[in-house]
């Protein structure tokens, strides 16, 4: 994953992101490599703390720095290097290009500002455009989302919770970015505004051909709107494939873990097969495998080197030096 | 027929708000056979959390009755409280504000022992509290800890072990596992029917995860608005929903099965509030079926065996 | 996990002055505050013994004296040492400050425990009464009280407690309010504490902590409003040394004799700063979730 590809919208290299925080350096993002394609989308998958969160906001540069720094990598987006680039600059990026949902909508809009204005607002930062077309724009967007234009002289407060993300999804739509940064977007949200809200993207993202990095613990949600799925674990991208690949045959053994920890909705096992142990503490990774203290499958060799992603063929890569024996004692 | 652990008649609470009456459990009867689990979903402000906290006391009913083992306790006095406190437990979903921060782990767990009275000496009582430990799986090197020093999956483990410490036959686990990531989410939801083997406990399970409550539940209950739309067997109730909330509940789950397309029913609208509501079923304004019978009260009817529906067309709309 | 790994050594427990006492130490301004504090208390104490002059004894040779090395801060208008004055006075206003801080936290811990976990009537009754009282300027207050009940130690202490309760009990209740509805409390309500327990051991050792800041930011000002009891006259009576009756006495004749006023002044300032950064301190070390 060395060289950038020619087609690709965003293209992260070797971004590595580091917390300081009394004296302790906590490796919040290990040298993540990933390429997305316009009109795309990528799932990073995986638990709290995983870092998932620190990759889209290094990808944004709004890591809040310090504590945060990004010690390598490199993000290219439409040919552009991020990091390198002037704040002035970036912050025209921000919002017009690459547009970021955050997991709690309600915390996303000022509580004292008509929902429209917010809209407005963000399409006069962005574009050249009259007071009055900018209005009629935000109102153009509400009603994309399913809500009514007349809503738009109303308060947050008026608004239930599944309304307020489809605001925050309409804001971040506002200036049709090429790229969308979704944090855990429905988490908040109920099971059938999880639905709504899921198909809104689902149609949006089609309409607009926008590229998308959906980051969620819900392996379900990826299910519904991803075309690759990264695992990440520990700040690392422990398995990266198409969805087909990951969810046909998914070869990391916390991947399978993670399978293993949901209830089938088809499937009348007693018990659940979770994985045992906690999430390693970032500050003190282990040492080679960083999943190896969990992992049933772990031997002297997961504890000492660090293990490389392999293309275990078709571009499914894999970290983990003994997948091969794994899939033969599978069978 | 067996004595259910768990039997609710007519049970509702309101709830004066300065808006109206909140309708937060309205008119809900269902029982819960010993050793069994009853799952209880819904979506967010449905009732479910209260229906468990007035079922245990925490809150006061509004009208209905509550019986425990055949008996009534809807009305008690506090000697009677404390006795049926022995008898039922909860389990929160919030394993932040679940647990006091200025008591350590074994503080927590020793508590309800000291107060019970049943244990008279200091060493009785520490081994009580070590055998509690070591049932949750907490290590006791994690004694002198204090909540905030655990991950999220232990603190749940204590509320665990402070609830079973007297010994409960019924323990409401109110969104147990929401709060914890799905790899520590298994553990606990094993380590739930672990217990329930071991003690032959009767759980009522409150949550918004359909798959966490098919998974672990005996029987489920559907709460729309305060209301119960439909109770049956667990598995029944995901092969054949009747009432069309349950269909539309049951069709809008992401299914991690990404070969198979899901015919998803498109819900129309937002939940709204309780408070004040017209008579009749409560999802009619988003209901692909309503019609002009929903607005009258509906009647819980048997439709097949054990399995109850809320809704007047539920007949017509399944071909029964 | 780190965290867990520390506990995992843990022998006994660390209890919660422990835990505030470790995280307090790494705070600077907060231990300076407290070191002054704690070095005013002990010359307090031994005033008796130490000052190099009898408080009382008057030298008409030395009125007004200037700083020198006999009289280190100069002397007053009797020919009084002030550096003597101002370490006796320290009693004064030491005690005065700590005793009228501790009953009117006593009176408002009891008060908003009552008003913030029962509720309702109780807390309806209570709050207006309160509401009342804090209608009246605190100072002003304290010079009615005593005024009305006359000066001296004991009747001090009640004219500036009485000020202080409403805020105490404005504060706890505001506190208890938010900790009452964590679920821990109906945990407890259902393993069959009892009501006073659960004031007492879930949620008073939650809510206490802004309390005690303020209490110990409050104690700086009690002392301010003993001194300017003084000040007019009401509060401690001469010849007992206060720092606001010193600072009174200099008052007339401060812009030839300005030491006069200048070092009790000074005394108040440091001792109102050290409480105040003691304080400051002790709110980011009584936050349980703060990391060690």
């Amino acid at each position: 994953m060395d060289t950038i590809k020619k087609d690709a919208l965003l293209s992260v290299r070797h971004l590595t992101v580091e917390y300081t925080s009394e004296g302790e350096v906590i490796h919040a993002v290990n040298d993540v490599s990933f390429d997305l394609e316009k009109g795309k989308t990528i799932g990073l998958v995986g638990e709290t703390g995983a870092g998932k969160t620190s990759i889209a906001k290094a990808i944004l540069r709004i890591l809040p720095e310090p504590p945060a720094r990004v010690k390598t990598g490199e993000i290219w987006f439409e040919g552009r290097e991020l990091l390198g680039l002037k704040e002035e600059e970036m912050r025209k990026i921000r919002g017009k290009n690459i547009s970021m949902i955050f997991q709690d909508p309600m915390t996303a809009l000022n509580p004292i500002m008509r929902i429209g204005k917010q809209i407005a607002e963000v399409i006069r930062l962005h574009e050249k455009c009259s007071k009055a077309q900018a209005v009629q724009k935000a109102k153009e967007m509400l009603e994309m989302v399913g809500i009514p234009g007349e809503r738009y002289y109303e308060y947050p407060h008026q608004f239930s919770g599944g309304m307020k993300q489809r605001v925050v999804i309409a804001m971040a739509l506002a200036c049709a970015p090429d790229l969308l940064l979704a944090d855990e977007p429905t988490t908040a949200l109920d099971v059938t505004i999880q639905a709504q809200v899921l198909d809104m993207i689902n149609e949006l993202k089609e309409r607009l051909n926008t590229s998308m990095v959906m980051i969620t613990h819900d392996l379900g949600v990826v299910a519904q709107v991803c075309d690759s799925v990264a695992v990440v674990y520990a700040g690392e991208i422990m398995e990266y494939g198409t969805k087909e690949q990951i969810f046909d045959h998914p070869l990391y053994p916390y991947t399978k873990g993670l399978f293993g920890s949901l209830p089938d909705m088809n499937d009348d096992a007693e018990r659940l097969s979770p994985i045992e142990g906690l999430p390693p503490n970032p500050a003190d990774l282990p040492k080679g495998c960083a999943f190896h203290p969990r992992c049933p499958y772990a031997t002297e060799a997961c504890k000492q080197a660090h293990i490389p992603l392999t293309d275990m063929g078709g571009g499914h890569l894999c970290r983990c030096c003994r997948v091969s024996e794994i899939a033969k004692e599978g069978t | 027929m067996e004595v259910p652990m768990i039997e609710v008649r007519h049970l509702k609470k309101y709830f004066d708000t300065p808006k109206g009456l909140l309708h937060a459990v309205d008119d809900v009867s269902f029982k819960i056979g010993k050793g069994k689990t009853m799952g209880v979903v819904g979506e967010s402000g449905c009732g479910k959390s209260t229906l468990g906290r007035t079922i245990i006391h925490l809150l006061e009913s509004t009208d209905g009755q509550i019986f425990l083992n055949g008996e009534d306790i809807t009305h008690v006095n506090r000697k009677k409280m404390h006795e049926i406190n022995e008898k039922m437990q909860i389990v929160f979903q919030d394993p932040y504000s679940s647990l006091n921060p200025r008591q350590t782990v074994e503080e927590i767990i020793k508590e309800p022992l000291k107060l019970s009275g049943r244990y008279k000496t200091r060493a009785e009582l520490n081994a009580k509290t070590e055998e509690l430990m070591g049932l949750v799986g907490i290590d006791e090197r994690l004694r002198l800890a204090y909540p905030h020093e655990l991950d999220g999956g232990r603190r749940q483990r204590v509320g665990i072990a402070r609830a079973l410490a007297l010994s409960p036959d019924f323990i409401v686990c109110d969104e147990p596992v929401s709060a914890l990531d799905v790899s520590i989410q298994a553990q606990v939801l094993n380590l739930l029917q672990d217990l329930q083997q071991q003690r032959g406990l009767t759980y009522m399970f409150v949550t918004h995860d359909l798959s966490v409550v098919r998974h672990i539940s005996d029987d489920i209950c559907v709460m729309y608005l305060g209301q119960l739309v439909e109770t049956a067997p667990a598995k029944e109730l995901f092969a054949a929903p009747l009432h069309p909330y349950t269909k539309a509940l049951l069709s809008a789950i992401p299914s991690t099965d990404i070969h198979s397309k899901q015919e998803r029913i498109r819900l129309k609208g937002e939940i709204t509030s309780p408070i004040d509501p017209k008579p009749g079923c409560r999802f009619a304004a988003r209901c692909p079926y309503a019609c002009e019978n929903c607005r009258k009260l509906q009647e819980l009817q048997e439709l097949m065996p054990n399995h109850f529906v809320s809704c007047c067309r539920a007949k017509e709309i399944n071909g029964l | 996990m780190r965290k867990t790994n520390d506990v995992m050594h843990r022998r006994r427990k660390e209890g919660q002055f422990a835990q505030v006492m470790h995280r307090l130490r790494k705070n600077k301004a907060a231990m300076l505050g407290l070191s002054i504090v704690l070095v005013l208390i002990v010359l307090a104490i031994l005033s008796p013994w130490i000052m190099p002059y009898d408080y009382t004894k008057m030298d008409i040779k030395n009125k007004y004296a200037t700083p020198s090395a006999d009289h280190w801060f100069g002397c007053d208008e009797l020919g009084r040492d002030i550096f003597s004055r101002l370490l006796y006075g320290s009693r004064a206003s030491l005690s005065l400050g700590l005793l009228a801080t501790l009953l009117s936290t006593a009176i408002g811990v009891v008060l908003g425990s009552v008003v913030g976990y029962f509720g309702g009537k109780v807390d309806t009754v209570i709050m207006r009464l309160l509401d009342i009282f804090q209608a009246i300027p605190g100072m002003l207050l304290s010079i009615a009280i005593s005024a009305a009940l006359g000066s001296g130690f004991g009747n001090t202490i009640i004219a500036l407690s009485i000020g202080g309760v409403p805020m105490t009990v404005r504060l706890l209740r505001g506190s208890i309010l938010t900790v009452r509805k964590q679920e821990y409390i109906e945990a407890a309500e259902k393993i069959n504490c009892s009501k006073l327990r659960i004031i007492t051991s879930h949620i008073l050792p939650n809510a206490i902590a802004p309390l005690i800041v303020s209490v110990t930011m409050g104690i700086g000002n009690t002392i301010l409003q003993a001194a300017c009891l003084s000040y007019i006259g009401l509060g401690v009576q001469p010849p007992t040394p206060e720092w606001g009756a010193m600072l009174s006495a200099g008052k007339s004749v401060i812009t030839r004799y300005p030491h006069l006023c200048i070092f009790p002044g000074l005394c108040i300032m440091v001792i109102v700063l050290s409480f105040n950064m003691l304080g400051d301190g002790l709110r980011d070390a009584m936050d349980p979730k703060l990391k060690n």
